[in-house]
């Protein structure tokens, strides 16, 4: 959709002392987007989302927002840059309502009194605009949701803020067929809303239902990032499972080695073929 | 490109139409049926209790006794008050008791020994407590030593420190016109009724200032039948109390007459509607929700979790301060004892029995003050009805031992009706 990419990494490396988690990553998500970051367990989705929130320090690489280089310390600063992280264990208070949670930490106050008409009346307009229909009453202790509603609660408050960039991890990972179906809508209207969205997931049918690009992890590199619509879903696992797929993803030389390659390239398309093992 | 767009064909906001006070009931109901029950065992044990007493005894509808009744109680509810702060985190406060009698020592040394006037006695009974509550809520938040550990090591070193304070335990009286006041006198029976008004009004004002505020941003708002029973219940059980508390209850009244409000009301509605605006009007009071029921979320949504603990710790200390001022009045001395024995498990019990949850997130301060009305009932029917001391602690442990079941139970039923 734009020229440069909402939210850019480039080159990231990461390790927990002596393990190394990510290896020279480069990421990209365009607003308007749903951006699929798929990778089999423990490829480092998590550490990845968690670098761009914040909550980890990168060891070395850019962290570009809007074009602009910038750095990330805290989550309060990816905050302030407009990304929201809604995690995989959603981190809501089960006895306060959907308002108060969705206003957690950042209450409106008049004075020392907390301005709960204004919350109430600005959660209940953002949950119009993403056409939530399925709670009853906004002030229902989320105690008493059901896993969808809940996730839909965590995305609205992520919205709440103006955000740019929503990083989604794993969001219908418990949940049933339906409220599945009503989170990707959610998510896909998002992404039309103008924002960029990342979604993790394993379900390769929640991917090709929403995502416009699809990036994949494999043992903590970056194997490919694709538009979805070039890719079958057979490539994808196999990029998931073996890093590669053809001539897409990493070379046989990188896969084995997983040693010090480089992955320089555009944003948007991506394709790692170029990427040269050393030796 | 970040200002969401609204989708067409979508007017509604969730939660913006008014409901009838029919619906409201059914809420009510429904509420209480997924297993919130709140204060409301709490109320209905209190009536039939009194109803049992009052029959089996009438001299427990006595003018004096009803009014001994706020006078006994009051330490607890005042401890009460403070330990509802450390529940509604999950945690514990076993030294609160102590904590009162450390600090209502310290109180009656400075008034007595020192000479110093009650208007700093006092404060220095406050900050006393409050110097305990940062150590306890240190403890507990930054070393990361569990509450029942911490508040239990205090609890031993606190009678110990009564002793030491007490030099082996002797009584010290005080003798201290205002603060021997605070248990002994009333308010003039006009001052009361002045408070009473007062209190309703102020009450519905706040009602009603919060229907206009939500009807000008266009949000649902409660029935003013509704409203009108809230208020009315306030003014009728308000009256009935300040009528009683207002008859002569002095033997010999041409000699010394007794009536009014006793002092120490108007100071736990006081502290009451101030710890009320709090929790459940400021930020502060939303944050310690919050981490009571979720730490790791609060944490997420920038809510810095250890200063709320040491708050909470600090608050309820400082309440225990109230508690042990109170108990001095009361008794006109201090004595090692003062704050021991049955007060702790009495404070934790009124809370409990009153609708705070041990398991945390879920309490109001007026449930202290529920409860420790049930408790102070419990106390005193028993005594009337002749039961020995034995058999009182039995009872009450009895009636913790229920309200803690019931707020179990409310918990399993809660997550059977899928309501957690
Ligand atoms: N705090 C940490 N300290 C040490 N190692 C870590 C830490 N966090 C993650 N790791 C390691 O980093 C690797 C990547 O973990 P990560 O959680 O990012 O995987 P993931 O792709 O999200 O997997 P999943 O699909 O199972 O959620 C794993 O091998 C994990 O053991
Ligand atoms: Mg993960």
């Amino acid at each position: 959709m734009t020229a440069t990419p909402i939210l850019e990494m480039r080159g990231i490396d990461k390790s927990f002392g002596p393990v190394q988690v990510l290896r020279q990553v480069d990421f990209t998500a365009n607003a308007g987007e749903v951006t699929a970051l798929v990778g089999d367990n423990g490829a480092g989705k998590s550490t990845l989302v968690k670098c761009v929130g914040g909550i980890y320090p990168i060891d070395s690489g850019d962290y570009l927002f809007d074009g602009k280089p910038v750095t990330v310390h805290s989550p309060r600063d990816a905050s302030s840059l407009g990304v929201e992280i809604v995690y995989q264990d959603l981190a809501l208070c089960e006895n306060l309502d959907i308002v108060q949670n969705m206003f957690l930490g950042r209450e409106r106050t008049r004075g020392i009194v907390l301005d709960e008409p204004t919350m109430e009346k600005m959660a209940s307009e953002t949950l119009d605009r993403l056409s939530v229909r399925t709670v009853k009453s906004i002030r229902q202790l989320v105690a008493s949701l059901s896993g969808g509603q809940r996730q839909t609660v965590a995305i609205a408050k992520a919205v709440l803020w103006n955000s740019k960039v929503v990083i989604l991890d794993e969001p219908t990972a418990a949940l049933g067929v339906a409220q599945t179906a009503q989170v990707l809508e959610l998510v896909r209207q998002l992404a039309d809303n103008g924002l960029a969205v990342v979604l993790i997931s394993h379900n390769m049918n929640d991917v090709f239902a929403v995502a416009d690009q699809i990036a994949c992890l494999y043992l903590g590199r970056m194997a490919a990032q694709v538009k979805a619509t070039d890719v079958t879903y057979s490539q994808v696992v196999e990029l998931i499972t073996a890093g590669r797929s053809g001539d897409l993803g990493l070379q046989a030389a990188a896969v084995a080695a997983a040693g010090n390659g480089n992955g320089s390239h555009d944003a948007g398309v991506t394709d790692l073929g170029d990427m040269n093992g050393a030796q | 490109m970040t200002a969401l767009q609204t989708p067409p064909g979508r007017t509604e906001v969730p939660g913006s139409t008014s409901r009838s006070l029919g619906e409201h009931a059914r809420d009510y109901v429904g509420r209480i049926r997924g297993g919130d029950m709140g204060s409301l065992p709490a109320l209905a044990g209190l009536i039939v209790l009194c109803i049992v007493f009052g029959v089996m005894r009438p001299v427990f509808f006595s003018d004096i006794n009803f009014a001994n009744l706020f006078t006994q109680g009051s330490q607890v509810v005042l401890i009460a008050m403070g330990l509802v702060f450390v529940l509604l985190l999950g945690e514990i406060d076993l030294s609160a008791g102590f904590a009162s009698g450390v600090c209502g020592a310290i109180m009656a040394i400075l008034l007595t020994n020192e000479n110093w006037g009650w208007y700093l006695a006092i404060p220095a009974a406050i900050v006393t407590g409050v110097i305990i509550g940062v150590v306890l809520g240190v403890l507990v938040a930054k070393v990361g030593i569990p509450s029942f550990v911490v508040t239990l090591a205090a609890f031993l070193a606190f009678q110990g420190l009564v002793l030491l304070l007490l030099t082996g335990g002797k009584n010290i009286s005080i003798n201290d016109p205002f603060t021997v006041g605070i248990e002994k006198d009333n308010l003039p029976p006009w001052l009361g009724w002045v408070l009473l008004i007062v209190c309703v009004v102020g009450y519905a004002g706040v009602q009603l200032n919060r229907v206009r505020s939500r009807r000008s941003r266009g949000l649902a708002v409660d029935p003013l039948s509704l409203i009108a029973i809230k208020v009315g219940a306030l003014a009728v059980a308000g009256a009935i109390a300040v009528y009683f508390l207002n008859q002569e209850r002095a033997i010999n009244p041409a000699f010394h007459s007794l009536k009014g409000i006793p002092n120490v009301v108007p100071l736990i509605v006081v502290l009451l509607l101030v710890w009320t605006f709090v929790l459940s009007r400021t930020t502060f009071g939303r944050h310690i929700y919050a981490v009571g029921g979720s730490k790791e979320a609060a944490r997420r949504a920038g809510i810095n979790v250890d200063r709320i603990r040491i708050s909470s710790f600090v608050i309820c200390s400082g309440m225990a301060a109230f508690g042990g001022i109170v108990a001095v009045s009361r008794a006109n001395s201090v004595d090692p004892n003062t704050g021991g024995s049955n007060i702790l498990l009495y404070a934790v019990g009124a809370a409990v029995i009153g609708g705070t949850s041990l398991f945390g997130g879920k309490g109001r301060v007026i449930d202290a003050v529920i409860g420790g009305a049930v408790v102070a009932v419990i106390d005193n029917g028993m005594g009337l009805m002749g039961y020995s001391a034995g058999t009182k602690y039995i009872v009450t442990g009895v009636v913790l031992l229920l309200a803690a079941g019931v707020d179990a139970l409310s918990r399993r039923r809660a997550a059977a009706s899928g309501l957690r």
